[in-house]
């Protein structure tokens, strides 16, 4: 027990550690940032600098709070609708490949259609409402849910399968120990794409509906022309987005796949 | 001695009994009439060329899939398996690999802790090795741990589909002297699957041969002495005999690589 909590506490660490290659990586991209705000002046580029200030500012005002909170209430609710559906549908055609060939061409067509063009239909059935915003993620981030669920669990080990009934396990003891399992490999990539979809399509959808959050700080900010608030609500959104992502989606995948860890050879681990 | 259509054993109490089992793929038959049986702490080897339908029979026997045609009579308690791909989970560490059949029969964490480490104890794994996961341990240990995880329900037959093939020659021999003191404690029966004569002379009380199209059981040979009391000169000349002066064995390393078992 004590072993296993500082087993724990100590890949934690490793996590944190590993943020200053991060760290590095967005270093550089704000220095090229600075760099075109050096060629191309304030107007065109605000400074990495000017925009942080601004990020922070806005930060402290309660209601751009609550703006940033609508947007990720609204992302959120139709990433967990669309998990739900498009991850259970998903396991459901991966274990009936009948279903799953019958879908794929279903799917190519969903995706194929822009999520813009979602938007609109979705404005004409709901109106300018939340149910336009959630409807739009939903259509938008379910497909690839749901194909990583399903190419999770049609790509499954079938020796393990077998395996787990010639030792007496029935079927759900084996979706259970096995599928889900090996699921998790395909589904948590698609988990991840998913999220930062749900996010950008509920910023768009609300922008173009004008149903304020996010999208509708951004759509003010362009009609005054203030490029620092804009680059500074776009930072809001994707500093909304990591949250998300490393506090829901990253602790549960790495006490998951713990096992690969140990399975990259020396010289990768570190 | 083809013996073909009726039940081929020797011992009075039988854990395992097939009776007449056909079974085809995509209506191509694989296997028809076979007929054996295995006596309780008996080890009995399935021999016959690849191909000739041997592991779909262990697969019938043990469950995993169901045959068309005929019956399959457990006289035994439980069984446990060993696949020759040992089909360890990789994402458990090899103490939960040795315990995953307890979890299906939903036995407690800490019972089944104590029970998958006595059955690490059985095959010479250590400590140190229950906490590590599959790609750590080499093929030899992933093996040792292939075999305490049928052993570990303490099951009076196992079957093992030909569990050594991959193995080096020194390690094979380790890993049969390892099955032989088992079967010798635990008092096991078990249908062992192998295409090699030295291992099934080696191993077993009695070799039965497969018909190289998977057409009944074509005859058997009892192998006089308990295994592990067998020298290996014994054995040699057992297995040359086999191969040179018994029409039995004539088609046994007979290969067609196009066939998949």
């Amino acid at each position: 027990m004590i072993t296993a909590t500082l087993d724990r506490f100590g890949r934690f660490g490793k996590f944190i550690w590993s943020g200053w290659a991060g760290l590095a990586g967005l270093s550089l991209l704000a220095a090229l940032w600075q760099m075109g705000h050096d060629i191309y002046g304030d107007f065109i580029l605000p400074a990495p600098l000017a925009t942080f200030s601004t990020v922070i500012s806005l930060l402290q005002d309660p209601e751009a709070i609550e703006i940033s909170l609508k947007t990720a209430g609204r992302a959120l609710k139709g990433f967990f609708l669309a998990a739900l559906i498009g991850g259970t549908a998903g396991v459901i055609a991966g274990y009936s490949l009948a279903t799953l060939r019958v879908v794929r061409p279903v799917l190519t067509v969903v995706l194929g259609v822009p999520p813009i063009a979602w938007v609109v239909l979705a404005m004409i059935w709901f109106g300018s409402t939340d149910g336009t915003i959630v409807t739009t993620v939903i259509v938008a981030s379910m497909p690839i849910i749901f194909a990583g669920a399903a190419e999770g669990i049609a790509t499954r080990d079938r020796g393990l399968d077998d395996m787990a009934r010639a030792f007496g396990a029935g079927p759900i003891m084996r979706v259970w120990t096995i599928g889900l399992r090996h699921l998790s490999a395909h589904f948590f990539p698609a988990l991840i794409l998913a999220v930062g979809m749900a996010f950008k399509v509920a910023v768009m959808a609300e922008l173009l509906t004008s149903t304020g959050g996010i999208g509708g700080a951004l759509a003010h900010a362009r009609s005054n022309l203030d490029m620092t608030v804009a680059l500074a609500w776009i930072l809001i959104a994707i500093i909304a987005l990591i949250i998300v992502e490393y506090a829901m989606i990253h602790p549960v995948r790495a006490e998951l796949e713990r096992w690969r860890e140990a399975a990259k050879p020396w010289g990768v681990k570190r | 001695m083809a013996r073909s259509s009726k039940a081929v054993g020797c011992k009075t109490m039988s854990a395992l009994v097939l009776k007449n089992i056909g079974h085809a793929f995509l209506g191509r038959t694989v296997l028809n009439s076979i007929n054996l049986s295995v006596a309780t702490s008996e080890i009995v080897a399935l021999v016959g060329p690849s191909g000739c339908g041997k592991s779909t029979l262990i697969h019938i026997a043990s469950g995993i899939i169901e045959q068309i045609q005929g019956s399959v009579e457990h006289g035994y308690n439980r069984h446990g398996m060993v696949f020759q791909d040992t089909r360890l989970l990789p994402w458990a560490n090899a103490r939960d690999n040795i315990a995953y059949p307890l979890r299906i029969a939903g036995i407690g964490k800490t019972e089944r802790r104590k029970l998958a480490e006595k059955a690490a104890e059985q095959v010479s794994l250590e400590q140190i090795d229950l906490d590590k996961y599959p790609v750590e341990l080499s093929g030899g240990m992933r093996q040792r741990v292939s075999i305490a995880r049928a052993l570990v329900m303490e099951p009076d037959f196992i079957y093992f589909d030909e569990p050594f093939t991959a193995l080096d020659v020194a390690l094979k021999r380790r890993m049969q002297d390892l099955l032989i003191a088992s079967a010798q404690t635990s008092r096991f029966a078990g249908l062992f699957v192998t295409h090699d004569l030295m291992e099934a002379t080696r191993i077993a009380h009695r070799i039965i041969v497969l018909d190289v199209y998977g057409n009944s059981i074509i005859g058997q040979r009892p192998i006089p002495g308990e295994p592990g009391t067998r020298s290996d000169i014994e054995v040699f000349t057992r297995v040359q005999e086999f191969l040179h002066d018994d029409p039995l064995f004539r088609h046994i390393h007979d290969v067609d690589e196009r066939i998949v078992a």
